[in-house]
């Protein structure tokens, strides 16, 4: 009783403390009213900094506007720039760039992530220590990942080919990472994996740490060995957080650009250029704003359309 | 009484002196802000303009940007209207856009009204920087910076007995600056992997940078002496046959077997930086880079004074031509300073302060400084730096530059560095681009 009297009395005592200036205004509005009135300022500012971007950027891809020539007259121009990016073969060819880099970065990073996640679950001396250095790569900035993995790199000096070299017995001046059309993409992918990996790994941590031991202790009484325990509790039981962890390494490494630009600037020539360099180039460097607004929201489509197949597809998974 | 008195008139004259004060403190306090490249010259400039503040009391302020992000930056900022720069600098590239958008103040009537004449500047200037359209009277910056493409070499490792014997059983002449492009390839290849006091050292260093401008600046030289031309001189704007003959193919091809022969590893993005440091290290024998960094590198402590050369861009089968670059000095439309930028022009167009900027180590385009009799013996590399003026070819300055200079980045760079194609695919994927580029500007 003194507890729902304290609980009803305290709205009624802040209600006493607000200045008057404010419950004026207030006073006698609904509730409904009330909400709107807080959120509100939220909405509007997720207006003027996502939406209004948005729809604006929707309506520059229709026409012919020039973000260097403000003063120009601007035509609509149509689907144009939808139909020549969609038949242009250097936009290909920087999607198959970046589905090169997704894919196999994906991949590293799920495998490895996922058996780091098992090790450290398995609680061995030292495993706290061993998961805060391991995550620490993923705690630095981008763009010092980018620059020292460019020393590390350097044919000459840098301590990854002197590895390589050590460990394979091949001159390590002989090869280039970022240099070559061959190893470049993939200096790219070692890259991304070492950086992001720790945070698949965190993903899959926080699935194997969920699932209850009292599953493993009733496998054990039916006699289920190491492996059938695997494949049957803590692979299904952890598959939504991996394909958590893939659904956010997928959307962040489509629109991959400081590591990249970084590393090798989409070159050498154009191997390495995946789609957000070439959004860049032709946004910032050729100034056709129009065609890249057309070339943004073609992304953004494709982005937001495979994440909603993939929820979906998650959204099954856990519901099994 | 008295005393009151007293105390207002002291109030009174304290409030005048400091009025007094405020404004004598207004107008040192007036400052112009000066936006360039982050480079050797950029130092000289603010050396010189010391003389300027001292002068006119007009403060200098001085924004350089790396040449890597000057086009981003700088473009960023005259687009958006921006107020950062009363002064600018900019590429040669730039003066069709800037014109024609409005970001330049035309310079005519402030010419005539202060007696500056274009006459006194190399005409290659005037043309490259100043003039849009071009080749008619319409002035939007005044020369500031004269500067080209040439070469450096060592001149020590020229000079050794041994190589000068060695070579001269190889290719039959001495081993001296090349006057030719396939006299460049020849000792490239010569030294290409060669080991000098204990180091490994490389024939040549080249401009392949892909992100700004760099390759284009470059694979220009040898395409212009191969009979690249950028249209047909008879109907503007139609590439076809020109931007893609059967010599520019050739000139692109043998670009890109100079990069495969003869360059040293991981030069698969280098522009001037790289260059310097390739030749600062000792790693190469010959560079490529824009004169203005070679007073620089004649200080050098290690390879500078007797143990560098220059030589101008060697002569190709079709020509003899060299890449420009300098900048022209503009006055940006939307300055709220323009008086005393304008100001800093007159000023700058003097003779006595271009003596001082060459000098210094920037490179004056004026007349009177490079036709002076004692210029060509003022520096080891000024009868280069002469010659080269007068055989330079420029890009695109059109509105529409920086479109195709990426497009012209990407097909070079993608046969040149990534092997990726033919010469012939490439230029003519290139005559593709500039044409939707040109179409799109309802210039075709």
């Amino acid at each position: 009783m003194t507890e729902t009297t304290t609980s009803s009395a305290l709205p009624e005592k802040l209600a006493g403390a607000t200045p008057e200036v404010i419950a004026r205004p207030i006073r006698g509005l609904s509730d409904k009213a009330i909400a709107w009135f807080f959120i509100g300022p939220t909405i509007l500012l997720l207006l003027a900094i996502n939406i209004f971007p948005l729809i604006w950027t929707i309506w520059l891809s229709f026409t012919n506007y020039r973000a260097n020539r403000p003063n120009a007259e601007v035509k609509m121009v149509g689907l144009d720039w939808y139909h020549r990016i969609l038949g242009d073969g250097d936009v290909w060819l920087a999607m198959q760039t970046t589905a090169h880099f997704v894919v196999w970065t994906i991949i590293i990073e799920t495998v490895l992530g996922f058996g780091l996640a098992w090790l450290i679950d398995k609680k061995f001396r030292g495993h706290g220590l061993w998961t805060t250095v391991i995550l620490i790569p993923m705690m630095l900035s981008p763009a010092v990942v980018g620059n020292f993995w460019t020393f590390l790199y350097q044919p000459q000096s840098g301590l990854f080919n002197y590895v390589v070299g050590f460990l394979t017995g091949i001159d390590p001046s002989s090869f280039q990472m970022l240099g070559s059309v061959r190893l470049s993409p993939w200096a790219i992918v070692i890259v991304d994996a070492w950086m992001w990996t720790p945070y698949v790994m965190l993903i899959c941590l926080a699935g194997l740490r969920s699932i209850p031991d009292y599953i493993y202790e009733a496998a054990e009484v039916d006699r289920a060995s190491p492996w059938r325990q695997f494949w049957s509790i803590t692979l299904p039981m952890a598959l939504p957080f991996i394909m958590l962890a893939v659904l956010f390494r997928g959307i962040e490494n489509f629109k991959m650009f400081d590591m990249v630009n970084l590393l090798t600037g989409g070159g050498p020539g154009s191997t390495t250029e995946v789609v957000s360099i070439t959004l860049k180039r032709q946004a910032f460097e050729s100034w056709r704003t129009g065609y890249s607004s057309a070339l943004a929201i073609i992304l953004f489509v494709t982005v937001f359309g495979l994440a909603n197949i993939y929820v979906k597809a998650l959204n099954r998974v856990k519901q099994r | 009484m008295k005393k009151l008195l007293t105390i207002a008139s002291a109030i009174g004259t304290a409030a005048l002196l400091a009025g007094a004060a405020t404004g004598e403190a207004r107008a040192a306090d007036k400052q112009i802000t000066l936006c360039w490249a982050a480079w050797d010259p950029a130092n000289a400039l603010v050396e010189l303009s010391k003389d300027f503040t001292k002068e006119t009391g007009i403060g200098m302020k001085f924004e350089f940007v790396p040449w890597t992000s000057y086009a981003d930056r700088f473009l960023n900022e005259l687009n958006s209207h921006g107020k950062l720069c009363d002064l600018i600098i900019g590429d040669s590239q730039w003066v069709g856009g800037s014109a024609e958008n409005g970001h330049y103040v035309k310079l005519n009537d402030f010419f005539d009204k202060e007696k500056i004449s274009m006459d006194d500047f190399v005409k290659a200037t005037v043309v490259g920087y100043s003039e849009w359209p071009k080749n008619t009277p319409n002035y939007w910056a005044l020369p500031a910076m004269a500067d080209a493409v040439g070469w450096t070499y060592r001149k020590d490792w020229f000079a050794r007995p041994e190589l000068q014997k060695e070579f001269k059983e190889k290719y039959g002449r001495d081993l001296a600056p090349p006057k030719t492009y396939d006299e460049l390839k020849q000792i490239a290849e010569f030294f290409q992997g060669r080991d000098i006091d204990g180091k490994k050292v490389y024939g040549a260093y080249i401009f392949t940078e892909r992100g700004s401008e760099g390759i284009t600046m470059g694979v220009t030289n040898v395409l212009y002496d191969y009979g690249f031309q950028y249209d047909d001189p008879a109907k503007p704007y139609h590439m076809e046959g020109f931007v893609n003959s059967p010599e520019a193919v050739k000139g692109l091809e043998f670009y890109k077997e100079l990069y495969t022969c003869c360059t040293a590893p991981g030069m698969t993005n280098a522009y001037m930086s790289e260059g310097l440091d390739a030749f600062k290290s000792g790693q190469v024998a010959m560079q490529m880079n824009w004169f203005a960094f070679f007073p620089g590198l004649y200080k050098d402590p290690n390879v500078g004074g007797d143990k560098i050369g220059f030589f101008p861009n060697p002569a190709g089968p079709d020509g003899h031509f060299t890449q420009l670059g300098g900048q022209g000095i503009s006055v940006v439309a939307y300055s709220d300073n323009q008086p005393e930028a304008l100001e800093y022009i007159k000023w700058f167009a003097q003779p006595a302060v271009q003596q001082k900027w060459w000098e210094l180590g920037g490179y004056s385009a004026m007349k009177s400084v490079v036709e002076a009799p004692g210029f060509a013996a003022s520096a080891p590399f000024a009868p280069d730096f002469l010659a080269s003026m007068n055989m330079v070819k420029d890009f695109w300055a059109e509105p529409s530059y920086a479109q195709l200079m990426q497009a012209m980045q990407k097909r070079v760079s993608d046969y040149v560095v990534a092997d990726q194609g033919t010469a012939k695919e490439a230029l003519d994927g290139l005559v593709k681009d500039w044409t939707t580029v040109f179409e799109d500007e309802g210039k075709m």
